[in-house]
């Protein structure tokens, strides 16, 4: 079979539609630059009433919202999940790893928390604070120009506490704490744990006249069809495609490898075309990977030639290696304050309008980095799962649980509304022996060999889970509730998630000055071909206890500026 | 005819459909047919989703026996009331069917629970559970309805397994569905604009909003006007 070539060259090819790629296609189609974007699932747009998901209720599926086919309910907008059938990956020694994928226009950016954190000054340099890990190449000082025209373009609420390692920000304003959220604050001031508002990217308030303005549904996981949270293909690739530059997306297109020439540097992508299951190639000058920290490196490994006999830009033997997700360890409690609500609607902005930026100092404690809280309860719209065992409270009271009849109509609702969740999400230590590589023995249906997980926690991370899980329990207790559960014993790694759960894996291609110690350069360009660039999560050196998705736009912005910078130059 | 009796005849009436559907084989242009319908409900699902919604459809799990049972079950779990029905109008024993085949893995509890049942009235009334009187039904239902909460279910006998399931299933579905909506008074899913906890409820639960807190939040009425900041990140609009 032969590959179909587009004769089209493209100024660059970007592979990948979620928050690096979308963020590329901006910068670089705003440009001027006339801009491939490869994207491994279907076109979306939420605003579509056959794609909308927000907005539906319960009893318009069969199934009431049940996880049968979407891993956070049916109603979730994002396609995938922890596996795809005939997209398989695979482990090493016994280890685990769990990989979320998302194949569609914008990616997880559809159905993420929106929880959107600059990493502080100290996120950069962790290594002279404790000496592990290692120091990213830049400080704070260099991204934050960019911070703040993230801020600016796609708009986040939240506040300017002042905050040492929280920076400030260009910030809308957030919405008011919801009941159970004011019983967190009360109850976290009783341990000295600080709560301010969430830094989340909805549109509290208008930023321009494209996006609408937040309509408090509660439904953000769902993607917003006035466009008022910030997904990529709404904020980014559609406003992308209405500016200067010319910008071609190939949907449910697979990108194999990145093709190279006799001098070792990128010719374009080669890509499945899943309609028709035939291979295709496209040509570009600059090809930037943002197909999300695991599948890029997926690509560079695949993409072997005489000049990069290791895969490209793997010289280093780097490729893959110091894969880390947030940590992740969680617990509910029972509020009996919380009983018998009067109910109205609380349904405000997706997710929490309040959380916990880390508040300890890790010199006086058993593990090296920090958490952050994250709040979720009210009375929330019903789903498959509402109503399992309705009066299973009934214990803490000595009152008989199970039963029938117009008793069990009268708990649930005496119980709606009066559960509270904690979520800990924080940073592990990027470690060379935790990665991901290539399995030889396995190919996906379109014939391209997967990945392959190597991963392990160590005690810094089981430690601070065990932390975790104290302070939930004391959160909970200060609330006058009752914690739900046991205690998750060491065996248990005290309730620590597996690796890849929290949906925040970064570091498979990290930056640095240095070819050996790093796979790409401060400007997330390849040491070992010049003109390509990688603007996913692979690049960070380190996670710190933030969510990513911030940090990947705002990173994404500055390689982009590079690029032009360097075309223009005509240095690439 | 009365109101149980119509009852036991809607459940009967659909489980024959789904019984029509199954025994022709459905052509390929029916299944295309079944997609397309589809898409007008289930907004939002991939068009392999909704193949596989259709494919479950025209599938059969429970004969109308077992409906039946799962119906009666199902309303002595939750009774009907007045204003807003019982889970036979909220379409529970159609959602028990879907989740049968939807999560293959609740079959075999479902279908062994549903002839322990009637094994169990056979054995202390001689007649199936569904023809039971219902102060007969109540006291095969006393004995397994409570379960230990200290036990892991799993480790729990079969038959406090099984009413836990249907349990389960009757009262999600019934709270899923649009009037166990209206009835449990859940009053969100509608463009809204949030601005804070209602005063009364503050003050009926002892809590107030700080000033400094109230201070930083949104303004509702200019939630209209574009952003704009100076360059310390102070929003001026």
């Amino acid at each position: 079979m032969q590959i179909k070539e587009n004769a089209t060259v493209y100024d660059a090819i970007i592979v990948g539609s979620g928050a690096g790629g979308g963020m590329a296609t901006k910068i670089l189609a705003d440009a001027g630059l006339k801009v491939a974007v490869v994207e491994a699932g279907p076109f979306f747009d939420p605003k579509d009433p056959k794609q909308q998901t927000q907005m539906k209720w319960p009893y318009e599926s069969p199934r009431r919202g049940a996880a049968t086919t979407r891993d956070f309910g049916e109603f979730d907008a994002a396609y995938g999940g922890w596996e795809i059938e005939g997209e398989p990956y695979t482990h090493k020694d016994g280890t685990k790893f769990d990989w979320f994928r998302s194949h569609m226009l914008g990616g997880r950016t559809n159905h993420w928390g929106r929880i959107s954190l600059r990493f502080g000054p100290k996120d950069f340099k962790h290594k002279d604070v404790d000496g592990l890990g290692e120091n990213w190449p830049i400080s704070y000082e260099d991204i934050k120009p960019y911070y703040d025209k993230v801020d600016k373009l796609i708009g986040v609420f939240g506040t300017n506490e002042g905050l040492p390692n929280d920076p400030d920000g260009f910030f809308l304003p957030p919405p008011k704490p919801r009941l159970h959220e004011l019983y967190y604050i009360k109850g976290a001031r009783k341990t000295g744990i600080p709560v301010i508002p969430s830094r989340m990217s909805m549109l509290t308030k208008k930023i321009n006249n494209e996006r609408g303005v937040c309509f408090y549904c509660g439904q953000c996981s769902r993607a917003c069809q006035v466009y008022a949270d910030f997904s990529a293909g709404t904020c980014l690739i559609f406003p992308a495609q209405k500016g200067r530059g010319q910008v071609d997306l190939f949907t449910n297109c697979m990108v194999r490898e990145v093709t190279t020439d006799e001098n070792g540097k990128a010719t374009g992508v080669s890509y499945i075309n899943k309609e028709d299951r035939k291979e295709y190639s496209l040509k570009g000058r600059v090809v930037v990977l943002a197909a999300s920290a695991c599948s890029t490196a997926r690509i560079l490994l695949n993409s072997k030639s005489k000049q990069h006999p290791n895969g490209l830009g793997n010289g280093s033997d780097l490729v893959g290696k110091y894969l880390h997700d947030s940590t992740g360890s969680s617990r509910a409690g029972f509020i009996p304050d919380l009983m018998n609500r009067e109910i109205y609607n609380e349904d405000g902005v997706g997710g929490m309008h309040v959380y916990s930026p880390w508040w300890g100092d890790n010199k006086n404690l058993d593990f090296p980095r920090g958490y952050h809280i994250e709040v979720w309860g009210g009375m929330g719209m019903p789903n498959y799962g509402f109503g399992f065992n309705p009066n299973d409270f009934n214990r803490f009271f000595g009152l008989p649980t199970g039963g029938y009849g117009e008793q069990l109509r009268k708990d649930v609702k005496k119980y709606y509304g009066s559960v509270v969740g904690f979520g800990g999400r924080g940073e592990a230590i990027a470690r060379k022996d935790n990665y991901c590589e290539i399995d030889p023995t396995t190919v996906d249906e379109w014939g391209i060999p997967v990945l392959r997980f190597h991963y392990k926690w160590s005690d810094y991370e089981r430690k601070q889970a065990r932390h975790m899980q104290a302070t939930f329990e004391e959160l909970i207790h200060n609330m006058g509730g009752e914690v739900l559960g046991d205690t998750p014993s060491a065996e248990q790694d005290y309730g620590l998630l597996a690796p890849g759960r929290i949906i925040h894996e970064v570091g498979t291609t990290r930056m640095g000055d240095d070819p050996k110690t790093s796979v790409t350069n401060r400007y997330q360009q390849l040491h070992e071909a010049d003109n390509v660039f990688i603007t996913d999560a692979g690049p960070f050196v380190s996670q710190a206890d933030k969510n990513c998705t911030w940090t990947i736009l705002a990173l994404s912005w500055r390689a982009s500026e590079y690029i032009v910078e360097q075309l223009k130059q005509q240095n690439i | 005819m009365d109101r149980r009796q119509s009852l036991k005849s809607l459940a009967l009436g659909t489980a024959a459909a789904g019984l029509a559907l199954h025994g022709c084989k459905m052509e390929d242009q029916e299944l295309q047919e079944a997609v397309s319908a589809g898409a007008e409900h289930y907004f939002g699902r991939t068009p392999e989703e909704l193949e596989q919604i259709a494919k479950l459809h025209a599938e059969t799990f429970f004969n109308p026996h077992e409906m039946e049972t799962l119906s009666v079950l199902a309303e002595l779990i939750l009774p009907p009331v007045e204003q807003y029905g019982g889970p036979l109008e909220a379409g529970v024993p159609d959602f028990m069917e879907f989740m049968a085949k939807d999560i293959p893995e609740l079959q075999v509890t479902l279908r062994g629970g549903l002839m322990w049942l009637d094994h169990k009235s056979n054995t202390e009334f001689q007649t199936e559970f569904k023809s039971a009187q219902q102060a007969q039904q109540k006291e095969i239902l006393d004995a397994i309805a409570f379960y230990d909460p200290e036990v892991p279910l799993q480790e729990q006998p079969l038959e406090i397994q099984f009413f836990s399931l249907v349990r389960n299933l009757t009262v999600s579905g019934y709270y899923t569905s649009k009037l166990g909506i209206e009835e449990l008074g859940y009053k969100g899913n509608t463009p809204n604009i949030w601005d804070g906890v209602p005063q009364h409820v503050l003050d009926k639960h002892g809590l107030a909003y700080e000033e400094e807190w109230l201070a930083k939040c949104v303004d509702q009425s200019k939630r209209g006007v574009i952003a704009e900041w100076d360059e310390n990140g102070n929003l001026l609009t």
